[in-house]
């Protein structure tokens, strides 16, 4: 059996100017335990790799408010104005990534691929300075992986092997970030005995995943 | 019948029965009211869900159970949830029918605008890039004119969402198809003229004939009986 860590320890092993993935969109499906014990202890420098940075005060949004992070690679910041004022004064730098393009990447980290060819961004600014290729008649963008130091993700159940199941649209980039980080940390529900999870609910095996957060008490 | 429900209308007369569909955010989410009977449609939501319904009754919420704006939803019988990779697959990979999206311009060549404004605060692409790129019809649901600024432009000041030609476009006022030869208008609004939609476009139309008035969806309320209605 492998022994499960407080939140705040998973928020020490995380060094300023650490890459972290984060799972979620719009905070639904993000660790909000781990945030606030990145928040809590003041973590700084921060690359945060996810789909959105949330709402002020709620997910990512309060790494946001804090500024434990200085840079956000990310398909979306239209729902939390702090992030706009924070990048308009240099306070954060901003990488706008199409979500699916994002998605893709993060796989290709994950996957070992060199990287990914999608018509998404073709002829618009994302296609700056990117190679381009044409295959059978059809032109692709060259994109390239993407993998962080640390994957923080929020998970539905979790076993004592660590094996992972997400619920409906909670789900959204945790189980692909499983894969694409050097250090995985799930933060679970609800923590249940081993064979509780059938083999083929599992979605994440545990064998990806180094630490386990607590269940909340 | 106010101009948002007039577009949402007309767009749903491009619903194909048995078919994957994408509303954005905002406007095109009305289409959803107005699926013609008959018609079985089934709605995706690109933060991972196939089959959402309405909004459950307050304090029946699952907080693990969102649209793309981040709104509470239901799951209706059959529906299917799934990760973001498998999402953005569904949406590149030709499986998605048609995308419903807001405008910010449209130009001659059909090209769409509608993630960024130079100057004001970034909002950001989200998955309105691969949208545009993936969806295999693409219907731009906007309002005409803003402020009586035309929306549709000779070429786009605004930075663009996809270099592809967009399919339809559905505004207060026209229908109006981008073709290689340039745009066609294809139909007006009730009570609208010609003469009124070409003072307020940018761009070139082309017309062919007489301009027909639009037909629109029935103002039906909508009956969830399955992840694909009806």
């Amino acid at each position: 059996m492998r022994a499960a860590i407080k939140a705040a320890e998973a928020a020490r092993m995380i060094p300023d100017g650490a890459s972290v993935m984060i799972g979620g969109f719009l905070a639904v499906g993000s660790p909000e335990r781990i945030i606030d014990a990145l928040v809590a202890r003041a973590a700084r420098g921060l690359t945060v790799i996810a789909n959105d940075t949330a709402r002020p005060g709620l997910g990512i949004g309060k790494l946001i408010d804090a500024g434990c992070a200085s840079r956000a690679i990310v398909s979306h910041i239209g729902t939390n104005p702090v992030t706009q004022q924070k990048m308009l004064a240099g306070e954060i730098a901003v990488d706008l990534v199409p979500q699916g393009t994002l998605a893709e990447r993060i796989r290709a980290g994950g996957a070992g691929l060199g990287g990914v060819l999608t018509p998404t961004g073709l002829g618009t600014v994302v296609a700056e300075g990117k190679q381009t290729l044409a295959l059978d008649g059809r032109e692709y963008l060259l994109e390239l992986p993407l993998r962080a130091d640390f994957a923080l993700l929020r998970a539905h159940e979790a076993d004592y092997f660590f094996n992972l199941t997400y619920r409906l649209t909670a789900t959204n980039f945790n189980p692909v970030m499983a894969l694409a980080a050097d250090c995985v940390i799930a933060e679970p529900d609800e923590i249940v005995p081993l064979g509780a999870i059938p083999p083929d609910a599992v979605r994440t095996s545990g064998v990806l995943v180094h630490y386990l957060v607590e269940r909340r008490h | 019948m106010d101009a948002k429900e007039l577009i949402a209308r007309r767009v749903a007369l491009e619903l194909h029965d048995w078919t994957l569909v994408n509303l954005g955010i905002g406007l095109p989410t009305l289409v959803a009211r107005y699926v013609p009977p008959g018609i079985r449609v089934a709605f995706q939501s690109e933060n991972g869900i196939i089959g959402f319904g309405a909004r459950p009754p307050e304090g029946m919420e699952d907080p693990d159970l969102t649209d793309a704006g981040g709104g509470f939803v239901g799951a209706l019988p059959g529906a299917c949830s799934f990760d973001s990779v498998t999402s953005f697959a569904l949406i590149r990979g030709g499986h998605l029918d048609m995308t419903v999206l807001g405008g910010l311009q449209v130009d001659a060549h059909g090209r769409l605008a509608n993630w960024k404004v130079p100057g004001k605060l970034v909002a950001g692409m989200g998955g309105a890039m691969d949208l545009v790129a993936g969806a295999r019809r693409v219907v731009v649901a906007m309002q005409h004119a803003s402020r009586g600024e035309p929306k549709i432009v000779p070429t786009l000041t605004l930075p663009a969402t996809a270099a592809r030609r967009v399919t339809l476009v559905v505004t207060d006022m026209a229908v109006i198809e981008p073709t290689e030869e340039g745009l066609m208008l294809r139909e007006r609004a009730p009570g609208i003229a010609v003469e009124q939609i070409l003072a307020v476009t940018g761009a070139p139309l082309s017309i062919a004939g007489e301009v027909p008035e639009m037909r629109l969806a029935p103002a039906s309320a909508v009956v969830e009986t399955g992840a694909v209605p009806g």
